[in-house]
């Protein structure tokens, strides 16, 4: 009888903990935290798979603006403790509005339990990451950014179609990536960190939010009329996108 | 009560075994994928991936429920080759995916074998198990290569056939059942079964030895010409081609999705608007893998263009404008990028070091009846 209780024990211990057995105690536990992607227009207008290319959109410079494509990369996101720790997640995600699958990510990694100071992610890719054709998945995408002005990948592409001021109808391709002046290349990624306190206490859903109007706002006004296409190899483009990006990102609903 | 305690503690190690075996399941490598249901293994042949999509693209995407095998392979090669298919016994799979065209042929629409012309042009055929989208024809109406390989049989324009009456003369062969035996483990000839076949066979057409591609893995040179050309592929400013068309990074030289590219200001064929029933998706179709252009005139869907030259033209100025043309042809109200006659012999020239010569004279792709 002691063998059988031996093995009942040895039983109880082996499969009797798992995610849900976590409460009454503060001892950390596994939970899997996934990500949203969500997209607004001014925060007013949920931009979906469904209506993305059928709704018309009014930038701050008057522009009427259709959009039929949106993709864009988000990679090296993190978690941060109040004990100083860090999550990070291995993978990148390439969303596309045209496939409702990229709006979300559901990393490997498992993360604990317990108290966060905050969510840091970059838009686009650093240096370190942004070395062309190493990403199988992204090669088949045609992410590619050119090697003649920097290489890597693009980080955005937005393309559409847009009322320009004689009242016809033209198209802009407001793509984002390293910007090349002359030979040189600067990285042009932007690496977000928002400071929140929050509680893991399960899995956990996190809603990274963009706000595609901000592109073309803040802090500058961004007439297409100006501005359309071939914006890959303008500089100063780039560099304007990479300042009015700095505002397009933020955290909406962590949900559990 | 020791005898009993001996049985509740067997009993105990039993089940603890048992745990271990199930819990550790999804780990343990799956079991041949060849084998059948009725545990029939044929012989597997997987795909040889070449250099160059080894080093950038994903791994080549094959059903669980058709892996390659080398007597599948044999059995779909007979079968694309056979004019057994068609309902009057004349065409075959390759009357009009010829391994001399890139496995398209060269007309602009395919005579059926009632004389009746198609409405699209024929696609070639390569590089299949790397379409990971899975959608196959211009429209992308078929999910998989064995569901496209369905369709011509009974498309009335094409071999007009019904599968029952296929699979009635494949069943009633000399050489067929014993063929599937040994492909599928059963001489019991299905329609489903014949697709797989075929599947397998297109599967195994892969093309990735151009001069670009050897350019690429370092062992030989392009022309100032070539190079040239690429480079204006690569420029938005000019070519723009890569947005659609690949890159040095992505050697499939397609996007495998689908694009309105401003050929008609009214459209009368809605391409994937008619799969999807969604008016934005209006005049569009597949983009084309670049490869093999050397072997697969006429272009476009529907075969209007006789020549390369006709094709970089309608981009350089023949643009026109519907409601759902791709923004990527930017520069539609001038009609095109309005490249100079020496980029455009350039664009030609890089386009044509993505043929493949060694492909289409391979001999495992020619007829073997």
């Amino acid at each position: 009888m002691k063998k059988i209780a031996f093995l009942l024990i040895l039983a109880f211990v082996a499969f009797g903990c798992n995610n849900d057995d976590d409460g009454g105690n503060n001892t950390p536990t596994n939970a899997d935290v996934s990500f949203k992607f969500t997209q607004t227009w001014a925060d007013s207008t949920d931009v979906t798979p469904l209506n993305f290319n059928t709704n018309l959109y009014i930038n701050d410079a008057r522009n009427l603006a259709h959009i039929t494509r949106l993709r864009y990369l988000i990679s090296r996101i993190e978690l941060h403790k109040s004990d100083g720790t860090t999550v990070a997640f291995d993978e990148y995600q390439l969303v596309d509005l045209a496939d409702a699958t990229t709006l979300t990510l559901n990393p490997a990694l498992t993360a604990t339990t317990g108290d966060y100071t905050g969510i840091s992610f970059i838009y686009g890719f650093n240096e370190e990451d942004n070395i062309s054709g190493a990403y199988e998945d992204l090669n088949i995408a045609d992410w590619g950014w050119p090697e003649m002005i920097g290489g890597g990948y693009h980080f955005m592409q937005m393309d559409g179609t847009f009322i320009d001021e004689n009242g016809e109808t033209q198209p802009y391709n407001f793509h984002n990536g390293t910007a090349a002046n002359n030979g040189v290349f600067e990285a042009n990624h932007i690496e977000f960190n928002f400071d929140m306190n929050f509680t893991i206490s399960n899995d956990a859903t996190i809603e990274i939010k963009m706000d595609i109007s901000e592109w073309y706002k803040n802090p500058l006004i961004w007439d297409l009329n100006d501005r359309s296409t071939g914006l890959m190899m303008n500089y100063l483009a780039q560099k304007d996108m990479n300042r009015n990006g700095q505002t397009v990102f933020s955290i909406g609903e962590i949900t559990q | 009560m020791k005898e009993r305690s001996r049985k509740i503690y067997c009993f105990l190690i039993g089940i603890f075994t048992l745990t271990l075996f199930v819990s550790c399941s999804s780990d343990d490598p799956k079991p041949e994928e060849t084998e059948t249901d009725d545990g029939y293994v044929a012989t597997p042949q997987p795909l040889t991936v070449p250099a160059i999509f080894d080093q950038f693209l994903p791994i080549p995407s094959i059903p669980a429920d058709n892996p390659q095998t080398v007597e599948g392979v044999a059995l779909g090669r007979k079968l694309f080759f056979d004019p057994i298919l068609s309902g009057d016994g004349t065409q075959a799979c390759a009357s009009c995916h010829k391994p001399s065209n890139s496995f398209t042929d060269d007309a602009q629409f395919s005579i059926g074998i009632d004389g009746i012309e198609g409405t699209r042009n024929s696609m070639p055929i390569y590089n299949m198990a790397w379409n990971f989208n899975s959608k196959l024809f211009w429209d992308g109406r078929a999910n998989s290569i064995e569901k496209q390989a369905l369709e011509p049989v009974t498309n009335p324009v094409e071999m007009h056939n019904t599968w029952e009456n296929a699979v009635g003369s494949l069943q009633s062969h000399g050489e067929y059942p014993e063929l599937f035996n040994k492909a599928f483990g059963t001489p019991t000839i299905t329609k489903e079964l014949t697709a797989k076949a075929i599947a397998q066979f297109e599967r195994t057409l892969i093309s990735a030895n151009s001069p670009f591609d050897r350019y690429l893995l370092g062992e030989n040179s392009l022309t100032p010409q070539e190079i040239n050309g690429f480079a204006i592929f690569m420029d938005e400013a000019r070519g723009d081609c890569f947005h659609c068309h690949g890159n040095e990074f992505n050697p499939l030289w397609t996007d495998n999705i689908f694009h309105n590219n401003g050929l008609d200001a009214i459209i009368t064929d809605k391409g994937l608007g008619n799969v999807t029933g969604d008016p934005n998706d209006d005049g569009k179709f597949k983009s084309p893998s670049l490869r093999n252009l050397a072997y697969t005139a006429p272009y476009m869907h529907d075969g209007r263009f006789a020549t390369l030259d006709n094709v970089i033209n309608h981009y350089s100025e023949g643009l026109v404008y519907s409601r759902t043309i791709d923004p990527l042809m930017k520069a539609v109200s001038t009609g095109g990028v309005h490249l100079t006659e020496p980029d455009k012999a350039d664009l030609k020239a890089f386009l044509l070091s993505l043929s493949d010569p060694s492909f289409i004279n391979n001999p495992d792709f020619q007829n073997p009846n």
